[in-house]
């Protein structure tokens, strides 16, 4: 019977085994209830929250060539290594590893983890180089993640890196033509919406809220074999000279494109660490300095478009001085009664400050401010400088005297080489720019053909026959000007101090090429512009018109052309 | 006289085999996903169930009788283990629980799951019942041993588990309300003490039952990354392979101990729902066998082994919605991981053998 007995005892625990049992299940059924019907929708956010995260896109910023399609900045994509420094620090792990690829002590890393501790984001490193980022990558830590960004990089390095400067580490432009083209380069960044795991890993690409649009590519005008040749030379005459600076300004004047631009000391845009600030300036377009005997040119010119003198009008230098009130200008000698041409060909300053008295001073500034001085060139370089040029009502006679020989104004070289390109394209000038142009631009007159035409011829002696003869190149007619300028300091003209320039164009018989080339204090023994300047012209210039392929037009002074004929035909093409 | 089924001739409780098949292919589908698409680990959980299914089947075999006869021998035996573990057992993820023989390291702890109900069915079906205060205090002590020496390893989710399974008997052979009400009273006035003796762990663990909020990055972590797991699968679920919480990592321990987070992300309410039905129907059809049984002994094991079955379940879904403390119970033939598959599998063997040994009694 004990059966019996027992199971009317289970049947009480039958049911309270299955109350029991029933309890518990409606309890579990209605917290899925409640958590996936009832709280469902925060729930999901949250969960959301946790794993969807919209993250920028980064843009392709355009290319940077030269005329002939050559890179010059381009940009390349980089990993840069970040991380959330309370879940590195939280997970415990071993930081020597990861110190030492990043070059660091373990104690400072902590000590930089610790002090940003509160932050979100901190980078650890910026542009590795692919095999440093998946070292640190594989170390597998938590928090450490990876970003991709883009780097610029400059293949002519220190050649060219005034005229196209560069970014900074957040692909910005700063100098240059990336700072002055900044919008046309960088582009637009895009959004996305990703799917990241735990450890911030993007495991999925969920969409693309915005594409990043590429940045557009932009070409110079610049010839970079040209603007090769022109930094070497550069770089060695301001070397052999022992020069403080220099700069060069190669232009196409038929269409103002700017085929070269140098400066000493250069920088490499790549290595910005070594950099000093005084080397990023692009001399060319910030620095200014009287243009000296280099401005003679013009006063004649200015004197033959004022109808008062010809090219064989005479003027008498003589004695080698002449007094303006309490001030006397010298010629290095006494050159007599001189024509118009041969004040420029001997650079005779007493010439040049008779003919300027005499000129109108409003028609003169008229014309000076017409070839472009004291005026914008146009090129759109950030940190350009307009130069400086007085207005007439302020001159004094001496002032009036000075600026025939260019004192008492001051240009950029880049300013230098759009005036002398106004006398290469027979009177028009265009604006500068470094940009390869489509078309040409229009022209706007200056002076009459017949006069940039003259100056042209006059200062063809100056190379042939003058104090430029160094600037001469084999088969080519040059036409230039030297200039050797006091450099003005506080208070009046050091004595010992001077600028070394020469300016010109060649080939003569259709001017194409301008040049002008500045050397900065040359402290050896020669620092006579015609010494110093005229050689690296002669030598820049052979080169562009070879690359160039500008015809000779002065064939019959080729050396070695008899010669070579062996006296049966004369001439060899 | 009744001819013998199918059923009878092959000792197999065809119910039962087809709820645990069907259980087993949803934590397959779904381990595929909590893992990461990994088919070599499916493959190595399916051959797990294989074994498993095998070493149910064998058990089932032999006549309730003679396991009967065998439970004192196993329990005693079981307690040794216990003591080995305790002197030189291994120490696996800071406790120590493993026992290294060789070839194979296992937890002694496992089988105690199963001697536990079957020495404390064995030992009161012998006396009368409802048990008298004497026997009932063996009974108790029966169980407590073992009990306290996994608790010391430590290894509290597992002695709750034994103790649950034991404490299943002692309840279905029939203990008095007033008794029942007095241990849940002592019980209760025991949690100070029972506190003081907590590892730290364990402590910070009831803690985060609390309040998971407080420390969400950290000891809460876990508990809301699953109820957000949970609660984003909505009525429908996310669908198979896209749950986000789970296959991201978000979810911690997501192919073990919170694969039903993985679960209900992925097959929502509806999924969950039904899950739960095939765990009841198994569950409906121990209790129709422990209800039905021949023998006292059998009646009692078999409501003790669906009792802990029922308790797996129960505790292991209510720490993944956080109602529970997190304490290690995996869901049962569901969570990756072979040996508490073994030991329910092995407990089902025993409640087809009590079902299908049946002596022929004449009306």
């Amino acid at each position: 019977m004990i059966i019996r007995e027992s199971e009317q005892v289970y049947h009480g625990r039958r049911w309270l085994v299955f109350s029991l049992l029933g309890g518990c299940m409606a309890v579990l059924l209605w917290r899925a209830v409640d958590l996936q019907i009832v709280h469902q929708d925060f729930l999901r956010d949250h969960g959301d929250a946790r794993s969807v995260r919209v993250v920028s896109i980064p843009a392709h910023r355009g290319m940077i060539t030269d005329r002939n399609g050559e890179p010059l900045a381009i940009s390349t994509p980089v990993q840069s290594i970040w991380t959330m420094p309370r879940r590195l620090l939280d997970s415990d792990q071993d930081l020597a590893p990861l110190a030492g690829l990043l070059g660091m002590e373990e104690k400072q890393l902590l000590t930089l983890l610790g002090e940003r501790s509160g932050r979100e984001f901190v980078y650890l490193k910026r542009h590795t180089e692919p095999d440093l980022e998946q070292k640190i990558m594989a170390l597998n830590l938590p928090g450490v993640y990876r970003q991709q960004e883009y780097r610029r990089y400059y293949p002519a390095a220190e050649v060219a890196g005034h005229v196209v400067g560069f970014t900074n580490v957040d692909d910005e432009g700063q100098e240059g033509l990336e700072l002055a083209y900044d919008d046309w380069l960088k582009g637009t960044p895009g959004a996305k919406r990703v799917l990241k795991d735990r450890l911030g890993r993007v495991v999925e690409n969920i969409e693309s809220i915005e594409a990043s649009d590429p940045g557009r590519n932009l070409q110079l005008s610049i010839d970079l074999r040209i603007q090769y040749l022109a930094y070497r030379e550069l770089k060695l005459a301001v070397a052999q000279h022992r020069a403080r600076s220099g700069s060069l300004v190669l232009m196409d004047a038929r269409n103002g494109e700017v085929l070269a631009m140098v400066s000493q000391p250069s920088y490499n845009p790549n290595n910005r660490s070594v950099m000093e600030s005084d080397h990023v300036r692009n001399r060319s377009i910030t620095d200014v300095f009287e243009p000296g005997s280099t401005m003679k040119p013009f006063t004649i010119a200015a004197a033959l478009e004022s109808g008062l003198y010809r090219p064989d009008t005479f003027i008498d230098t003589s004695p080698g001085f002449y007094r303006v009130g309490e001030h006397t200008i010298r010629d290095l000698r006494n050159y007599g009664s001189i024509d118009v041409a041969a004040v420029i060909r001997h650079s005779s300053n007493v010439g040049a400050s008779k003919i300027a008295m005499s000129l109108e001073p409003a028609q003169l500034w008229n014309f000076l401010t017409g070839v472009g001085f004291g005026q914008p060139t146009g090129s759109g370089f950030p940190g350009e400088s307009n130069g400086k040029l007085n207005g007439y009502n302020s001159w004094s006679d001496v002032e009036l005297a000075t600026l025939s020989f260019g004192y008492g104004l001051s240009v950029t070289a880049l300013q230098l080489a759009q005036a002398y390109s106004v006398l290469a394209a027979d009177g028009e000038l265009r604006p500068v720019t470094v940009l390869k142009t489509r078309q040409e631009p229009a022209g706007v007159r200056s002076m009459s053909a017949q006069t940039a035409g003259h100056v042209q011829r006059m200062m063809q002696a100056v190379v042939t026959n003058g104090t430029g003869k160094l600037a001469a190149i084999n088969g080519y007619k040059v036409a230039g000007k030297t200039g050797t300028v006091h450099k003005s300091t506080r208070g009046g003209y050091a004595e010992h101090r001077y600028l070394s320039l020469f300016a010109g164009m060649v080939p003569l018989s259709d001017p194409r090429l301008v040049m002008v080339v500045m050397v900065d204090e040359p402290s050896g023994d020669q620092y006579f512009g015609g010494q110093v300047a005229a050689p690296v012209f002669s030598r820049v210039m052979s080169g562009a018109l070879r690359l160039m392929n500008i015809p000779p037009d002065d064939l019959p002074s080729l050396p070695g052309q008899v010669i070579a004929g062996h006296g049966e035909s004369g001439t060899v093409h | 006289m009744e001819s013998k089924t199918l059923s009878t001739r092959l000792h197999v409780d065809f119910p039962i085999i087809l709820g645990i098949i069907v259980v087993c292919g949803i934590g397959l589908v779904i381990l595929y996903s909590a893992s990461n698409q990994q088919v070599d680990v499916v493959t190595r959980q399916a051959i797990r169930i294989g074994i498993a299914i095998i070493m149910m089947l064998l058990v089932a075999q032999v006549p309730a009788s003679s396991i009967r006869r065998w439970c004192p021998e196993l329990y005693v035996l079981g307690i040794l283990l216990l003591l080995l573990v305790i002197f030189f057992g291994d120490i696996g993820k800071g406790a120590q629980r493993w026992l290294d023989i060789g070839v194979i390291r296992f937890q002694p702890s496992e089988i105690m799951k199963l001697a536990v109900p079957m020495v404390v069915a064995w030992y009161l079906s012998q006396r009368d019942l409802p048990p008298r205060l004497t026997a009932l205090f063996v009974a108790i002590l029966i169980v407590a041993v073992p009990v306290g020496l996994i608790a010391i390893q430590p290894d509290l989710g597992t002695a709750l588990l034994v103790a649950a399974a034991g404490g299943a008997v002692v309840v279905v052979a029939g203990i008095r309300l007033k008794i029942l009400a007095a241990f849940a009273a002592l019980a209760a006035s025991c949690a100070p003490l029972l506190w003081y003796f907590m590892h730290d762990y364990q402590k910070r663990r009831v803690l985060t039952f609390m309040d998971p909020e407080q420390d969400p990055l950290g000891a809460g972590y876990h508990i809301i990354q699953s109820k957000i797991a949970i609660g984003s699968g909505g009525l429908y679920g996310k669908g198979w392979l896209n749950g986000t919480q789970s296959n991201l990592e978000f979810l911690p321990e997501r192919s073990t101990d919170f694969i039903f987070a993985v679960y209900c992300e992925e097959f929502g309410f509806m999924g969950v729902l039904f899950l739960v039905c095939v765990y009841l129907l198994i569950i409906f059809r121990g209790f129709y066998i422990a209800y039905n049984a021949q023998e006292i002994f059998g009646k009692l094991l078999a409501s003790g082994i669906v009792l802990t079955f029922f308790v797996y379940i129960i505790v292991n879904i209510g720490m993944v919605s956080g109602q529970l403390p997190v304490v290690g119970v995996p869901l049962p033939f569901i969570s990756l991981g072979g040996t508490s598959m073994v030991t329910l599998m092995i407990g089902f063997g025993i409640l087809m053998s009590i079902h299908t040994h049946r002596r022929l009694l004449s009306q």
